[in-house]
């Protein structure tokens, strides 16, 4: 097991830059996501780790070896890839033991590393197939399997269950999530799936454009995100954004005017904002409130709805504001299409970004954060 | 489609097999006569009708052809220039497959600055003519040593047949996905394990294809074997040239005949041998299938 550090690591592909001076602490033991839109150059990033892609620029340690010139078998890391690439001409068990076959382990302890991999994964009765005989899920297991054996310090997964259904990827995510507790391993995970990355991950890097936006916490970037990409990534349906103008500033408070004049005052730390800069509030779609809970009120109208059974999304337009706002209520919500709705906003709730992207601090604390 | 399985014996089924099996029947009917031929008494042939049956069924023909037949001065048949082929083709089709599959592995997963270049000049001897390279590439057999031997016949169709088996296995290791050579690299193996261990035993298909390829190729080359080839190197092709223009008077079609399809029947061997691998993908399922 070890710890993973990458020091201003850059890449270029013919000199047009991909990943740029990503600095990322990994440590030992720990669920790391890598997460991001596609293009974002997480996969990049996976790669330059396992040493299938050359780093242009910056260090990267394994414990405190750093191992940028070092080939992929040196680094002592597993990679689980989104095709699964097992070796179609080799059953099950000859995919798990071709590594250590290589390394030219002893027979007795290549036997004795398989059949544990097998029995941790459930795999005991399929090691004589072939890969062409397994489903999505089980070629999955044996993917991981391979890695398994080699007792790598670090594992690494790239998008591993995208090629999956959507029953099986919340079954797969749930057995990776304890393979990682049994195994006490370091993962890095590669996922354009939120949702893989809040359930899983110790901790998320969400990447954008080749630099990191945030490193936190799952509910760290939920509630804090330093971006506004970051808190359009994360959460579905995406956060609302309301164009608007700061009146105030101070380091405690900032007051924003909204489309229609209405003003609103948010505990967030606006010691960089100067009057009348553009900004952008940012409401989720879930932390609504009705009227009589809130500071203002916006008054629109139900375009769409889409009922989910569990929950209800309606889609409403304000006048003023040019984007839809989407609002998430429980599933026996009656609300109408056509109907008239008034969308309380709580300060508390809100975020605040700049013209940049950047967000401003929020000050207030949320309670779930610590769990 | 229901309507269409509950009415086997529509009128355009008929049609299609009609038209089907006319254009397979005029196919056959040159290899029936030859074959009909091969077995009649000379007598036969000069009364008898081409597509007749022979009254008489003999081997006559084959053994002749096979051993005594004159092909120029000798007396002895084409078994000689049979085996010659031999000599030459399976070294030949062995070494350029062989050099094909492993410039094939460099060209789709190790690809280097100007691999492409290279591989498109590469390709650009599949459509060179034979009849160029005659006169530079009798030089430098000659220069090697190796005129008129059945080495410098292997050398001069391993040339050719690089270009072809290159581009064959080139294509066929682009489908092969990158990740299962990554996943091998991670796993400890260098160039060569991952080409030996990994990419050669998912070979099996185009190794056939190119067999075959190359077999058919090699073998019913005439213009290397007559330009390249004296005396006891001269391949098959050559050597029922010999036999057909070698005349004593008679024309022996019966002889003529066997002497094609001895020519003929290794390609038509392999070709059965190894046709089902042409359809065969092995790499189902190393990706989601």
């Amino acid at each position: 097991m070890a710890s993973v550090t990458l020091r201003n690591v850059c890449k270029s592909f013919s000199g047009v830059e991909v990943t740029r001076n990503v600095n990322i602490d990994i440590e030992d033991g720990e669920f790391v996501v890598f997460v991001g839109p596609s293009g974002c150059g997480k996969s990049t990033l996976l790669r330059m780790i396992a040493g299938l892609e050359d780093i242009t620029d910056g260090e990267l340690y394994i414990d405190n070896d750093k191992v940028n010139d070092k080939p992929p078998m040196d680094r002592e890391v597993g990679m689980v890839f989104q095709s699964y690439a097992l070796y179609p001409h080799m059953n099950v068990a000859e995919n798990m033991a071709f590594g250590l076959k290589l390394a030219k382990t002893h027979k007795p302890e290549i036997d004795r590393r398989v059949t544990a991999a097998a029995h941790t994964l459930q795999l005991d009765r399929l090691l004589e197939r072939k890969p062409k005989d397994l489903s999505g899920g089980q070629r999955q297991r044996v993917a991981i399997g391979r890695t398994m054996v080699r007792e790598p310090k670090v594992f690494l997964f790239d998008e591993p269950l995208s090629n999956l259904d959507a029953s099986l990827r919340v079954q797969m995510r749930i057995e990776i999530s304890k393979l990682h507790k049994r195994l006490a391993a370091t993962m890095i995970y590669v996922t354009h799936d939120q949702v893989e990355a809040m359930t899983m991950a110790d901790k998320i890097v969400a990447l954008d454009q080749g630099t990191v936006a945030q490193i936190g916490r799952p509910l760290e970037l939920y509630h804090y995100p330093a971006t506004r990409f970051v808190a359009g990534f994360i959460g579905s349906p995406q956060m609302n954004f309301i164009n608007g103008r700061t009146q105030s500033a101070s380091s405690q408070n900032v007051t924003v005017t909204l489309p229609g004049g209405i003003h609103i005052t948010l505990p967030v730390n606006g010691s960089a904002l100067k009057p009348e800069e553009p900004v952008t509030l940012g409401v989720r779609p879930e932390h609504f409130v009705s009227a009589d809970e809130a500071e203002i009120v916006l008054n629109g109208t139900i375009n769409v709805v889409e009922r989910l059974g569990y929950q209800t999304l309606a889609h409403i337009d304000v006048e003023g504001i040019a984007s839809t706002l989407t609002l998430r209520t429980d599933g026996s919500n009656p609300v109408q299409e056509g109907q008239a709705i008034a969308l309380g906003i709580q300060a508390r709730s809100c975020h605040l970004f700049r013209e940049n992207g950047e967000a401003c601090p929020r000050l207030y604390h949320e309670p779930c954060v610590d769990f | 489609m229901t309507e269409m399985v509950r009415k086997p014996f529509s009128f355009n089924r008929v049609l299609i097999y009609t038209v089907l099996l006319t254009a397979a029947a005029v196919y056959l009917v040159p290899l029936v006569v030859m074959l009909l031929t091969s077995f009649k008494t000379l007598g036969d042939i000069s009364s008898g009708n081409l597509m007749a049956l022979p009254t008489h069924w003999t081997m006559h023909a084959w053994h002749k052809a096979w051993s005594t037949a004159c092909t120029g001065v000798s007396c002895e048949g084409v078994h000689h220039f049979f085996w010659n082929s031999f000599k030459m083709a399976i070294p030949a089709v062995l070494i350029s497959t062989g050099i094909g599959a492993f410039n094939g592995y460099v060209f789709s997963k190790w690809r280097f600055r100007g691999s492409d270049l290279i591989f498109s000049m590469m390709l650009f001897g599949c459509f060179i003519p034979f009849q160029v390279i005659l006169l530079p590439m009798a030089a430098t057999l000659g220069k090697m040593g190796l005129a008129n031997t059945t080495a410098g016949l292997v050398v001069v169709h391993v040339t050719y047949g690089v270009a072809f088996t290159t581009l064959f296995f080139r294509n066929y290791y682009v489908g092969v996905p990158d990740a299962l050579v990554k996943a091998a690299r991670l796993d400890g193996a260098g160039f060569f394990t991952i080409f030996f261990r990994i990419m050669l035993p998912m070979s099996v298909p185009i190794f056939m294809v190119c067999i075959i390829w190359q077999f058919t190729q090699i073998w019913n080359d005439f213009l290397f074997g007559v330009v390249f080839a004296s005396g006891d190197s001269q391949p098959i092709t050559v050597g029922l040239n010999n036999l057909v223009n070698t005349g004593t008077g008679v024309k022996e079609y019966n002889v003529n005949m066997a002497a094609a399809l001895i020519a003929a029947l290794p390609t038509l061997v392999v070709y059965v041998l190894a046709g089902k691998y042409f359809i065969r993908g092995l790499t189902a399922g190393s990706v989601k299938g």
